[in-house]
């Protein structure tokens, strides 16, 4: 194995482009000096200056969502640690794969309450899948190696490494590990074959299955996706997703349902409780999807496809879990499949679609449409529309908008729709933007935001104009928290404690005073037009749409109701006694 | 109208007492990954011993005592196993009865016939005197949690002081490793 000498700081940057990084998002500060110095004098790694730390640790969030690679984010010791620790626990909740270098104090002053000191390994011990804190120089080649080992393989996630400036001053020998095996941490890809063959012994004499897919599916990479598609065309049976795994299925298929759980489509939710075979692969059973946890899909028996073995049975037993990478299992299934040649229940599988179909006609997702004011919905569709024969990427902020926009606007691959699930954070959408642009330069990225979420991380507008990435924020601005408020309209008596968004600034000025370009529309008219001025300007761009105050987002489960209890809204088509007195619409 | 899931009490499960064997790298911080676990997801401790147990492979073992319903423990060996230096995860309870000690020392005072019914005490117990004074003892004893429990309930009435115990040191039976 070949070894050379330098700093540690020039590690860094070798180790960085040894893995294939090209892209890093971070902040500098005293701490890291060494490292940027490094960075400065060469040529293959592309630093991008953001504005605060954690807008870079959402860029690379967007960025390893949009493109499948690890995500590298580099901020000082100190606050730029600590600001950082938002990012990394929304990373680890949706389980993105990112490795995260912080500066430190030198080793001889940690503990001593130095300048910009942090006790950032124990801070963040709990909200990254592993840290690790580089005492010795002798450790660090193999430490940034593993952490991009740790960070991709198994269940992906936020690695952290703390690395001192003495260290990084100091001279050592570089190497790249020949092999790419931790010592424990080994989590199995391969499925067990005899619960592979039970599994699909149980899909096959389903009567009325569905498909629960999730952001597993997007992690296990575009093959997972494509195996997904073929098992669905090879049984017929319906597909739905949680908001994580949107664009693993096509929307445009006949087999979608639709997005399931707390603001899911009508038939996804009905067909999840009514399901006598549930398949889920590469979800976890949120709240948000399962509502009641004692009244979630009471009738079927459950399969679950997990490549973390503490997420099965977890929340919701079930019947045959299968510890594995969804690729893999999916493989392992259809083989199976084509081994046994199983027949399918083809009578009871059409009257299940028959009974999709009805639900289906409830028209869970129509609103009101209006001609004075733009509804939040229409502008989503009128989004779509616009955008759909374009490369689009799409990134949200948290709220309403984020709903709307899971519901009206359609993905047919996946690494399209990237959205802060697990942990919501406001503000993620526009960094995420800014990390999926620089990922693909020629495409259209939106990011679609609420009033609200955007101011939260708006100075990363700067980043988006000193790099020259054209990302469209898409404000759908209705002066309120707007998810906030629809709850306290509907669960606390309309008391709008602090929802309410007063002195919102000028977007179209703000947008031009960073130097981008800012466009408002509020009549339902002129939407077409501003939204394609929008598209075709090459410059970032603020999109003001002034939409309904008041719209609220349905169809939603409130929480602890079951799914067939969900509220709909009053434009839904009412079919008499679908659903019975007891989960009849309360408003 | 709450009925929010974040209320919602689980099923009445019965409450179990495990003993769990983790064996993990001796890295720095590791003791505060595995306690930490158990803080941030509400996972209860009873007892929790370490120490180095390989000093050449730089491997250590915990030893903890948790309680919790069945799933609950499930989801905790769950949990354990997929932290990073985690090597192994066994559930002594599970696999049988398991030999688990643990060491007191234990402060008495008194006089007269206290003393001497400490002293008998002691002995039906097979506890050491690691130190005499004219009114005091201290008293070394192993055993099972129990049997400590019992005899810090007998030296009570006659003048318990202090108490300092260490916690489960825990072994399978039979001649296999972990």
């Amino acid at each position: 194995m070949s070894t050379k000498q330098m700093t540690g700081a020039e590690m860094v940057v070798q180790a960085l482009t040894d893995q294939g990084v090209d892209t890093l998002f971070g902040y500098p500060g005293g701490a890291v000096l060494p490292i940027y110095d490094a960075i400065f004098q060469q040529e293959k790694l592309r630093h991008v200056l953001v504005r605060h730390e954690q807008g870079a640790v959402h860029a690379a969030e967007g960025y390893a969502r949009s493109t499948g690679k690890v995500g590298c984010v580099l901020v000082t010791s100190g606050p730029g640690a600590t600001n950082a620790v938002t990012g990394l626990t929304d990373a680890l909740m949706d389980s993105i794969p990112l490795v995260c270098i912080t500066g430190q104090v030198p080793t001889h002053l940690i503990g001593s309450d130095a300048f910009q000191e942090a006790d950032t390994i124990g801070i963040t011990r709990h909200c990254t899948k592993h840290n690790y804190l580089v005492k010795r120089i002798e450790d660090l080649p193999r430490i940034l190696h593993e952490a991009f080992l740790i960070a991709s393989s198994g269940r992906p996630g936020p690695v952290l490494v703390d690395i001192p400036k003495d260290i990084q001053f100091k001279a050592g020998e570089y190497y790249k590990p020949a092999d790419n095996i931790h010592k424990t941490y080994r989590p199995r890809i391969e499925g067990d074959h005899d619960k592979v063959k039970a599994a699909v012994a149980l899909i096959a004499g389903a009567r009325k299955p569905v498909f629960y897919t999730g952001g597993g599916v997007v992690n296990a990479g575009p093959r997972a996706a494509a195996l997904l598609r073929e098992f669905a065309r090879l049984t017929g049976y319906p597909v739905t997703s949680t908001l994580m795994g949107l664009g693993a299925y096509p929307a445009a298929d006949p087999q979608w349902l639709g997005m399931l759980g707390m603001h899911g489509t009508y038939e996804a939710n009905m067909a999840m409780h009514d399901c006598d075979v549930l398949i889920n692969i590469g979800a976890r059973f949120d709240d948000r999807i399962t509502g009641r946890i004692d009244a979630f899909s009471p009738h079927s028996r459950k399969i679950h496809v997990d490549i973390d073995p503490s997420s099965i049975n977890k929340n919701v037993k079930v019947d045959i879990g299968i510890v594995g990478d969804c690729a893999h299992v999916l493989d392992q299934m259809l083989a199976a499949w084509r081994e046994t040649k199983p027949t399918t229940d083809k009578p009871a599988l059409k009257s299940w679609w028959g009974e999709i179909e009805g639900w289906r006609q409830r028209k869970s997702l129509a609103y009101r449409k209006s001609d004075e004011n733009i509804k939040p919905q229409y502008a989503i569709e009128r989004l779509y529309q616009l955008t759909k024969d374009r490369d689009v990427y799409i990134t949200t902020e948290v709220g309403q908008h984020q709903m709307w926009a899971a519901q009206h606007f359609h993905f047919q691959e996946p690494n399209r729709w990237m959205t802060s699930g697990g942990l919501g954070t406001m503000g993620y959408g526009l960094p995420a933007a800014i990390g999926a642009q620089l990922a693909h330069p020629d495409a259209l990225v939106i990011d679609i935001a609420g009033e609200a979420s955007i101011q939260m991380m708006m100075q990363e507008m700067s980043t988006a104009v000193q790099y020259r990435l054209p990302v469209k924020v898409f404000i759908l601005n209705n002066e309120y928290m707007g998810m906030v408020r629809q709850w306290q309209e509907l669960l606390h008596g309309g008391r709008y404690s602090e929802s309410y968004s007063a002195a919102l600034p000028d977007f179209v000025k703000l947008a031009e005073a960073y130097g981008g370009v800012g466009i408002r529309c509020s009549k339902p008219g002129d939407l077409d037009g501003a939204i394609k001025e929008m598209i075709n300007s090459p410059h970032p761009v603020i999109f003001d749409c002034h939409v309904d105050k008041s719209e609220n987002c349905f169809p939603m489960i409130p929480s602890g109701k079951a799914h067939n209890e969900m509220i709909l809204g009053d434009a839904a088509v009412d079919i008499g006694s679908v659903i019975d007195a007891k989960g009849k619409q309360l408003v | 109208m709450t009925g929010s899931a974040y209320f919602m009490t689980s099923t009445a499960e019965a409450i179990e007492t495990h003993t769990l064997v983790v064996e993990v790298d001796n890295e720095p911080g590791v003791l505060a990954r595995v306690v930490g676990l158990f803080s941030g997801r509400g996972y209860n401790i009873e007892s929790l011993t370490v120490s180095e147990t390989q000093h050449a492979e730089h491997v250590s073992r915990i030893t903890v005592v948790t309680t919790g319903t069945k799933s609950v423990i499930e989801q905790i060996k769950a949990q354990l196993d997929r932290l990073v230096p985690v090597h192994k995860v066994v559930d002594l309870t599970e696999t049988g009865k398991a030999l688990e000690r643990e060491l007191m020392l234990i402060k008495v005072r008194g006089g007269g016939d206290h003393r001497a019914e400490a002293l008998r005490i002691a002995d039906a117990f097979r506890a050491r005197v690691i130190d005499a004074t004219v009114e005091s003892f201290v008293f070394e004893i192993t055993g099972r949690g129990e049997k400590l429990d019992q005899f810090i309930e007998l030296m009570r009435p006659i003048g318990l002081v202090e108490v300092s115990r260490t916690g489960i040191a825990a072994m399978p039976r039979g001649p296999e490793g972990l």
